[in-house]
């Protein structure tokens, strides 16, 4: 099952190669990852998903926490939450009907053009991850240049936080 | 305030920590330390003519003295030479403090001379590792690096120090922390009551149960504890390899040790078991056997202080986290309540029987004693360890190397106390004996530690001889030599129709009497059974000289009983070359 770990780790140099490291030592997968300071300047956030099932995302999460830089965790899959995934995508755009159709795909997918050359378009797409592997389908007729994703970002919904 | 260099303030904090031996060797990085050492500390340094040894020898000194070793190496190549030391403390849960030296900061990633990523190398097999930024950071990191080792599961901590935070003429204020604290490390100090209340209970319904001991006891300093409470209860124990001792061997409770080549009333008691007590054991591989055959109708109690070690492997019915020591108190505690409010707890008719059951296996096996294969006058390896065993009075502290030597000392030497045996259980890292030795002997001198090897293990460290020479450290060394890497020539024996792949020496063995008198050592050899039991004698009696008992075994014999492997279960067992359960 696909599971959302969010970690507060300590903005510490090295910190980050224990947690990746963990990953390709103990043979869990990480398919994607998202790493950031916060308003705090000590700590990181770092979100990652991984597929395992229950028994190997205990072992993961308590490996995790054994970790002397990770501060806090939690499994946001475990509870309701808000997950979003940014995607910068280029794709040729020339001439006018191939421009129409990219500009309302991207309408319906309320995306935004945020870069616009002679024949190419950029285009910038917040979601969950489904939604933009649905774009990325979507747009299957136009000629992909480039995709660029940010990994899953998440967060708790209602009161649940995680911080010190 | 005192104003101290990043040199001095590292060996300062030593002192102030009550470091008693550094184990280490100079090098370009480390010189400003080693100027500090050798102007003002008190702590003395054993120098040895290897860096992996340094390390063993600082894991030796903690596995016989509960107390952390430390380690003091050059960048580069010093700092790697250590790692396989390292990672052996690691799979032990050994508290290490390891000082690696480090090219100047404004070099990092230059590829300058001796440079290595330590921090990057080490990663996967340090409990935790630091490097200094600033000098001033260093007293304060020491201590965590001492309460990171120490505290939890314990382990080896690396502190990675560039040349230029030890420079002597940059001084920095120094006071030494009381305390430390560490917001994101706090390990468990108590086990959960209502789980230890739980596993008291089922304890108690117990018709077969076993105590399933592990090295934690060892560490955790709860043996005492367990061995008070296992006899209230009138329940058997085991122990795992890392944890002989913990219960004393010559007791008749004791089943000896588990696993692939543990006991076979040990085995055949674990997987007939309806309740089995893990305490700081932690399921190896070595143990279980096919993990989806093991101990098919046992409930599992497991405390750990690790609860990455709960269920990892074997699923808990009732986990406890916590310190050993605390959680056995608290379950021994339990117990007591329960068996006040009902008498009949535990059922006395069915432990009886489950003893009458055991017994029936002990007498039917056992360990073997005695010639096995023919007549020959050739001395069995069992037979030179029960003359160890003998002439130390079961006391010695005794190290082992790897291989099939390591087993035969792990069966055969009974462990009365906790400490005294001390072998690579985790990595199974060859060279590991004679350094560990060192340490041993270090600590205390007035001891008996004799350690057992194979000529194969032996030389992995040998220059270590020169080490033993230059601080004094008479141990004996108990070569069982049968001219061939004995484990993997059993294996090949078993496995692969006796093709004996570059397992053999030929007649390329040094003649390691000559080679004791080179060092100033002795050296003996003993090849007739009926001069064993006097020369060992004569080599305990030396006690102001090292001494290397080359004797010669059996070549063919193999270790027993052995797990069948794979697919077998704990109960599935090869009880000697033509016999298996």
């Amino acid at each position: 099952m696909r599971r959302i770990i969010s970690i507060l780790l300590e903005n510490e140099p090295g910190a980050l190669s224990r947690v990746v490291g963990l990953f390709s030592q103990r043979g869990y997968n990480i398919e994607t990852l998202n790493v950031a300071p916060t308003e705090d300047a000590t700590l990181s956030r770092l979100t990652l998903t991984t597929i395992g099932d229950d028994r190997t995302i205990e072992q993961i999460t308590k490996q995790l926490n054994k970790l002397v830089d990770v501060v806090k965790l939690v499994d946001l899959t475990e509870g309701t939450h808000i997950e979003r995934d940014l995607m910068l995508i280029k794709v040729r755009a020339s001439g006018g009907a191939a421009r129409d159709e990219v500009k309302r795909t991207t309408d319906i997918f309320r995306g935004q053009i945020v870069d616009v050359g002679p024949n190419v378009y950029t285009i910038q797409l917040v979601g969950t991850g489904e939604k933009l592997d649905a774009f990325v389908a979507a747009m299957a007729e136009a000629e992909i240049l480039e995709v660029v994703r940010s990994g899953v970002a998440g967060i708790a919904r209602g009161e649940k936080v995680l911080r010190l | 305030m005192e104003m101290l260099s990043g040199g001095e303030m590292i060996a300062r904090a030593l002192e102030d920590e009550g470091v008693e031996f550094i184990f280490g060797y100079p090098g370009g990085a480390v010189l400003h330390i080693y100027d500090a050492l050798f102007k003002a500390s008190k702590i003395p340094h054993v120098l040895v003519r290897h860096e992996q040894a340094a390390t063993h020898a600082a894991d030796g000194y903690t596995r016989a003295t509960g107390k952390p070793g430390v380690v003091l190496v050059t960048s580069g190549p010093g700092a790697t030479n250590a790692v396989t030391g390292i990672a052996t403390a690691y799979m032990d849960s050994i508290p290490m403090v390891v000082l690696s030296g480090q090219v100047a900061s404004h070099l990092i990633g230059e590829d300058a001379f001796q440079e290595c990523d330590m921090v990057g190398i080490s990663r996967p097999i340090v409990k935790h590792s630091f490097m200094v930024r600033k000098p001033e950071d260093i007293p304060g990191m020491i201590k965590k690096a001492f309460h990171i080792a120490t505290t939890g599961r314990p382990g080896p901590v690396v502190i990675d120090i560039p040349k230029d935070a030890t420079r002597p003429d940059a001084k920095f204020e120094y006071v030494y922390p009381e305390a430390v604290k560490i917001r994101s490390y706090s390990p468990a100090q108590r086990g959960h009551t209502g789980q230890i209340k739980k596993a008291a209970r089922l304890l108690l319904s117990a018709k077969r149960p076993v105590i399933y001991s592990g090295g934690g006891v060892v560490q955790g300093e709860a043996s005492g504890l367990l061995t008070q409470f296992a006899r209230d209860l009138n329940y058997p124990v085991t122990n795992t390899l890392m944890g002989l001792g913990a219960y004393p061997g010559t007791d008749r409770q004791f089943l000896g040790m588990l696993g692939m080549h543990g006991l076979y009333e040990a085995n055949m008691a674990m997987h007939h078991a309806d309740v089995i007590l893990a305490v700081g054991a932690r399921f190896d591989d070595r143990v279980t056997n096919t993990v989806s055959k093991f101990c098919p109708s046992a409930k599992i109690i497991h405390i750990d202080i690790d609860p990455t070690s709960i269920s990892k492997t074997v699923q808990a019915d009732i986990p406890i986290v916590g310190p050993v020591q605390s959680v056995l108190a608290d379950l021994a505690e339990q117990v007591e309540q329960m068996r006040n409010k009902d008498a009949e707890l535990p059922d006395q008719d069915a432990l009886d029987r489950w003893w009458q059951q055991i017994d029936e296996w002990r007498g039917k096996h056992g360990l073997w004693t005695g010639r096995r294969y023919g007549e020959s006058d050739m001395i069995m390896p069992q037979q030179v360890i029960e003359s160890l065993s003998r002439a130390t009075g079961g006391n010695a502290y005794v190290t082992s190397d790897v291989g099939q030597h390591q087993m035969f000392a792990a069966q055969y030497y009974r462990f009365n106390q906790p400490r005294r045996w001390i072998n690579s259980g985790g990595l199974g890292t060859m060279g590991f004996g004679l350094p560990a030795a060192m340490g041993a002997k270090l600590a205390f001198p007035d001891a008996d530690v004799a350690c057992v090897t194979g000529e194969g293990s032996i030389q992995m460290n040998i220059q270590e001889l020169s080490t033993c020479t230059q601080y004094n450290l008479p141990v004996k060394i108990i070569n069982l030599r049968n001219n061939y890497l004995g484990m993997v020539k059993q294996w090949q024996d078993m496995q692969y129709e006796g093709r004996y792949a570059m397992s053999t020496y030929e007649d390329s063995l040094p003649d390691f009497v000559k080679l004791m008198e080179a060092y100033g050592h002795v050296g003996m050899q003993v090849r007739r059974l009926d001069e064993l039991d006097a020369k060992m004698d004569e080599a305990f009696a030396m006690k102001d000289k090292l001494v290397f008992l080359d004797i010669f075994i059996d070549p063919m014999e193999h270790v027993y009983p052995m797990h069948v492997a794979p697919n077998g279960s704990m109960k599935d067992m090869w009880l000697s070359k033509n016999e298996r359960t």
